[in-house]
């Protein structure tokens, strides 16, 4: 074995064209970002304020733009995949080799689900839930930003994929023996297990952070059924982590040592069972998608409780519906396979498991009806996602419970149908969720409100382009089309491909509309501005605050004596008031550790996938030492003087109270 | 109200189109394909029950109770009530019922395993998924194809799957329901057809780069004399699949041209079947794993429930 | 221990509405050791994990050695002894810690010390015996699963060492304050952890493995 392992000049694709200009594009657009950073002197702000911040909100931030950078790497895989099969149909090959086009399919479902939705979901979760439970921060700060890391450094190794070598051809499920070193040889399914090992890792740690955080740190008087249905959804998505990703690292784990160690635990030969890995990687990938979808649940509520001006309807049958869906999460895996040759008593059973989860799901379906009943709507842009996923999501359900009949999954299995029904859930439950919360929570996050026009045409866009482009491909499983294919022979089908490229344009108008109400707000940040903190007229804590907060969140500690505790505040007339004196504030210091641990097990990861065992030993020794010299130091904590508080609330308390009296809001 | 429209729009075209297309699932030309449409068609009517009512609701509810509607009653505090709860627990829960009793029985009956009942003898045909084509080997005829599969309409067929290499799933969409194949192990599947045609199949599970050339054509024949006579023309073309041709034959390929061999090694299906479990040699054991894998991916199962519940 | 650990949690619950949250000095130790259980939880899942996967593969064997042929037990018997005393001796080191005795805790953290790397040289012993003799994890999926899962184990053990004699240094350094002992507790809790789920791979893989 040589130095560099398997790493050489061959490993860059510089022959594919597609590749090619995708680096030339990635490699300006950095040196244009460098160039910006370094002329304007924001090195010293980006390390401060940014890389080494520990504050919860910055963090989310964090998040969110990671999130949106895949979204767009996730897209452009996706108006590939769509190109490629408008393309390749009546036996025509298209732009993409199957070569290039299996490592885009696997790309697009990695990047969506770990590199997309995890981080928008973590995000959003960030920078709102500590407010809600009038926390200043999470249980362990330095934690958290090793977390956000950690899913930066998967999320960096599936870009690096770009450049040197390729990504996994399996399907995002990399199902053995596929998967296994004997049928792919190539170190695409090295960085797909790297990139999962390492973000799952830093998922699983935001996860107990965040238990920690809700089951210790709440505002006095919060109890747990008085929690905000935002912090509930995400506490059993949290829960749901910690009980299922641990599964998750050990089936990665095994497929690890299958490959580098010649193990047998799913290869053909040896007496492996491919059998075992499928089962293992559906209990931790079904509990999955509810990690995805609660949050985005809680999201829904919140927005329709708050546009509505009305308590949300049957919060504690929301609670008991959420962890319902919970459990229940986690016993009906098997759906994900009943063509495998289980007996009709299992396949039944797992069946029937399944269809009772639509009946929480329901439920939370009747609740946000009946809260928007004998309510005040206001037609805002969150609440247009809202309506549009509720609509949507019904839609997906139903599909879902047809799916979850074993006599009709026989014949659906795989099929086009299955690539609409998760679509429908996935984007038009949790991605709408989170865009939905992006518009409503982005001016806590960052002061200022969002362009409403811009807003309504990107979510026309998406929601006109989402049913443009998965309707037809529920047509198309019924008309027999399989997954993954990578060219079709069927004239038949060829009208529904070329809608469903339509529809993926339209989605791509959507996106572009929400990078220019971006530009544009930003722009208009001043006219956008908010004041009060309270834009919305909001029920929970987090709009106690100034937006953005200050690093420590609340200047005293709110006590809460009601599930909307900040409008049981505003009734009572106890806000916007400053106070004589405040105490010194406690609060973690900003730390390098995290990002250094970061780098460093990326090289690890970099350098096991390439086989340079000298440098993964360099990385991983690295990040140990880095680790325990962080646990071991003193030097973590600093206070925030009581002469700073009171300057920075009494001027926030001034124009917060001038606006409220101005809106005729009781203060 | 764009919603509705593009609801409206995608519904009739896709009502347009499936009647009017022919060959998918919603076309079935055998008996289980049949069942399975009409209980695609049953389960779908009976959620359309709620899905249509709760969508209708959504955009009502929306519209009656916009901000700009201050004659409407407004109860910001009214926040719970025990006979709607009970209502909206109740629906989801009798439908799921009905929904679940379908499933159960359905579910038994569509059993891929189950051999066809009332329809005589079924003719037995191995199939080993290799990469990336399809061999289907005849044991009681003494032959074998590639990528074509040839069978008497009206006569169940009982198909033994295996696979070579990589996972793939046997699927004809027009017949009913599909199953995996794997290697070292044995899946069954029983289909018929009700009309003779040709019929699409393919391989459901991705496999790798040549999978979308995995393609096949089903024909069932008119008669069984039709079937016999297209036998004694494969093996009048002489063309011997041994283990050691056989070996070539697995060697990766994409877009395989239809292949037939007019004698196959006795025990060739079996050899496949055993070549990963070097120490199960004997007849004895053999036996053993064609039953397997139906229990097998139970046995893999539930190891899974208990640590699921942890 | 778990029980314990959500008594204490049931109580913070409680708590909660005269937690001293109000106060400036939010007191972490009780929310770490949560944490840390918390973390235990999601370990004792990834054991569970590799358990399932043995309970599938241990039959397939591939005409290779089972557990009958390979597993001696009077060794692991021994091994099983060192860990569990180890387990002891560590409790001895936390009532010392309680109590402030600087030098004792450091001497029964020493002996627990010994105990563990006496476990994990009789493992390496093991496993590099068993390598030997052709029987290495490549030999079949029984081998592999049976090498993850104690091998898991053992890499616990070895992470739980090295923590142990970091924490030695920094009690010979820093004394015994309490964010010292709030670590040692922590430290405890993962090593009483190793200890029952070596009681299960001891069950499953040894005992059971030799009926």
């Amino acid at each position: 074995m040589s130095f560099l392992g398997k790493l050489s000049l061959d490993a860059i694709p510089y022959h594919e064209p597609i590749l090619v200009f995708t680096m030339a594009a990635i490699a300006i657009g950095g040196l244009v970002l460098f160039t910006l950073i370094t002329k304007y002197k924001k090195w010293g702000v980006l390390w401060r304020d940014w890389i080494t911040s520990v504050d919860h909100k910055r963090l989310g931030i964090m998040y969110i733009f990671v999130a949106l950078v895949m979204l767009f790497r996730g897209f452009s895989d996706a108006i590939m995949m769509r190109t490629q099969l408008a393309l390749a149909t009546s036996g025509a090959p298209g732009i993409l080799p199957p070569e290039h086009y299996d490592q885009i399919f696997t790309a697009h479902g990695v990047i969506m689900i770990i590199f997309m939705a995890m981080p928008f979901m973590i995000g959003l979760m960030n920078i709102i839930l500590p407010l809600q439970i009038g926390a200043r921060d999470v249980a362990f700060p330095f934690l958290n930003n090793l977390s956000f890391w950690l899913t930066a450094s998967g999320a960096i190794l599936i870009n690096i994929s770009l450049v040197f070598g390729e990504f996994a051809k399996t399907g995002w499920v990399a199902y053995p023996p596929l998967s296994e070193l004997t049928f792919s040889p190539g170190v695409g399914v090295d960085y797909y297990i790297w990139a999962l090992q390492i973000s799952g890792l830093g998922t699983l740690l935001t996860a107990v952070n965040f238990l920690v955080t809700v089951f210790k740190m709440r505002a006095p008087g919060m109890t747990l059924m008085k929690m905000p249905i935002f912090t509930w959804t995400c506490t059993w998505a949290n829960i749901l982590i910690a009980a299922s990703f641990p599964i998750l690292t050990a089936v990665l784990t095994m497929l690890t040592l299958d490959r580098y160690l010649g193990f047998h635990f799913f290869t053909n030969d040896g007496g492996g069972n491919a059998m075992m890995y499928i089962n293992l990687f559906w209990a931790w990938g079904h509990p999955e998608v509810y990690i995805l979808v609660l949050p985005a649940f809680g999201i829904f509520s919140e927005i329709i409780s708050t546009f509505t001006s009305k308590r949300l309807f049957g919060y504690t049958s929301m609670i008991y519906a959420s962890g319902a869906i919970s459990i229940l999460g986690f016993i009906v895996w098997l759906h994900h396979f009943f063509t495998m040759g289980s007996s009709a008593n299992v396949n039944a059973f797992f069946g029937v498991m399944t269809m009772v989860i639509a009946v929480p799901t329901g439920v939370k379906l009747f609740n946000w009806l009946f809260t928007i009943y004998r309510g005040r709507l206001q037609m805002t842009v969150p609440v247009m996602w809202t309506l549009g996923f509720m609509v949507t999501f019904t839609v997906g359900g139903m599909t879902g419970v047809l799916l979850a009949i074993p006599g009709a999954d026989y014949v659906l299995h795989n099929s086009l149908f299955l690539i609409a029904h998760f679509h429908n859930t996935i984007i038009g439950g949790a991605v709408f969720g989170y865009l939905a919360g992006f518009s409503f929570w982005f001016p806590k996050a960052m002061g200022f409100k969002l362009n409403v026009r811009w807003g309504k045409a990107a979510f026309w866009f998406w929601i006109v382009g989402f049913f443009v482009a998965f309707m037809p491909l529920y047509v198309l499983g019924f008309l027999g089309m399989t997954r993954r294919l990578n060219h079709t022979n069927n004239p038949d089908w060829n009208i529904w491909l070329y809608i469903a490229a339509g529809g993926a344009v339209l989605i791509m108008f959507g996106i572009i509309c929400q990078v220019v109400q971006l530009y544009v707000s930003f722009r208009d940040r001043e006219a956008l501005d908010d004041e009060t903190g309270d834009p919305w007229n909001g029920h929970t804590l987090e709009w106690a605050t100034s937006s953005p907060p200050q690093a420590y969140n609340f200047a005293e500690i709110p006590e809460v004596h009601d599930i909307d505790a900040w409008t049981d505040m505003k009734e009572k007339g106890q806000v916007y008031q400053s106070k004589a004196s405040y105490e010194p504030i406690h609060m973690p210091k900003n730390t390098a550790a995290g990002v250094l641990m970061g780098l460093t097990l990326t090289i690890f990861c970099f350098a096991m996938i390439w086989h340079v065992w000298w440098l993964a030993i360099v990385g991983l020794v690295g990040a140990i030492a880095v680790f325990i010299k962080r646990c071991y130091s003193n030097d973590v904590d600093y206070y925030v003087q009581p002469e700073e508080v009171l300057a920075t609330e009494n001027a926030f308390n001034l124009s917060g109270s001038a606006k409220n009296n101005s809106k005729g809001i009781k203060a | 109200m764009l919603i509705r429209n593009l609801c409206n729009i995608a519904l009739a075209s896709t009502v347009l189109a499936l009647s009017g297309c022919s060959g998918g699932v919603l076309d079935p030309k055998g008996q289980i394909g049949i069942d399975e449409k009409n209980l695609i068609i049953i389960a779908t009517v009976l959620m359309l029950l709620v899905v249509i009512p709760v969508i209708v609701m959504t955009l009502y509810f929306a519209w009656k109770y916009r901000d700009t509607q201050t004659h409407e009653i407004y109860a910001p505090k009214w926040a719970h009530s025990n006979k709607i709860e009970a209502f909206v627990w109740a629906v989801p829960i009798v439908i799921v019922i009905i929904l679940g009793v379908i499933t159960w029985e359905s579910t038994h009956s569509l059993d891929p395993y189950k051999p066809i009942e009332g329809k005589g003898k079924h003719l037995t045909v191995e199939v080993v998924s290799l990469n990336w084509k399809w061999l289907f080997i005849y044991p009681e005829q003494g032959i074998a194809t590639v990528n074509e599969l040839v069978f008497p309409a009206n006569v169940p067929v009982e198909y033994k799957i295996t696979s070579e290499s990589t996972m793939n799933s046997f699927f004809i969409p027009q017949l009913g329901s599909q199953i995996y194949s794997m290697a070292g192990m044995e899946t069954k599947l029983h289909l018929i057809a009700n009309e003779p045609g040709t019929f699409k199949g393919f391989s459901a599970n991705y496999s790798g780069a040549g999978f979308s050339g995995m393609k096949f054509n089903a024909i069932a024949t008119p008669t069984q004399g039709d079937f016999d006579k297209w036998v004694s023309d494969v093996k009048a073309k002489g063309n011997k699949l041994t283990k050691a041709n056989y070996y070539e034959l697995a060697k990766a390929s994409e877009n395989n041209p239809v292949t037939y061999y007019g004698d196959v090694d006795k025990g060739l299906f079996h050899t496949i079947i055993m070549k990963y479990m070097p120490g199960m040699k004997d007849m004895k054991g053999m036996k053993k794993m064609t039953d397997m894998p139906h229990d097998m991916a139970e046995h893999s199962a539930t190891p899974s429930i208990s640590q699921g519940e942890e | 221990m778990s029980t314990l650990s959500i008594n204490v949690e049931a109580e913070n619950t409680a708590l909660a509405s005269h937690d001293d949250h109000a106060h400036e000095h939010h007191d972490t130790s009780g929310d770490t050791v949560f944490g840390f259980w918390l973390y235990l939880m999601t370990d004792c899942l990834l054991f569970a994990s590799f358990f399932a996967t043995y309970a599938v593969l241990f039959m397939n064997t591939v005409g290779g050695v089972s557990g009958k042929d390979i597993f001696e037990l009077d060794f692991v018997a021994v091994e099983t002894a060192a860990l569990l005393i180890s387990s002891i001796t560590f409790g001895f080191a936390m009532i010392c810690a309680q109590g402030q005795k600087k030098a004792l805790t450091l001497m029964w953290l020493a002996i627990t010390f010994c105990l563990g790397a006496t476990f994990i040289g009789m493992e390496i012993y093991e496993f590099t015996h068993l390598i030997e003799h052709g029987n290495g994890p490549q030999g079949s999926a029984f081998l592999s699963s049976f090498f993850a899962l104690v091998g898991l184990h053992g890499l616990h053990v070895t992470a739980g060492l090295i923590w142990m004699a970091i924490m030695m240094i920094e009690v010979a350094r820093r004394g015994l304050g309490k964010p010292t002992v709030t670590r040692l507790m922590c430290l405890s809790l993962f090593w009483h952890f190793l200890d029952i789920v070596w009681i299960c791979v001891f069950t499953v893989v040894y005992l059971m493995g030799v009926m």
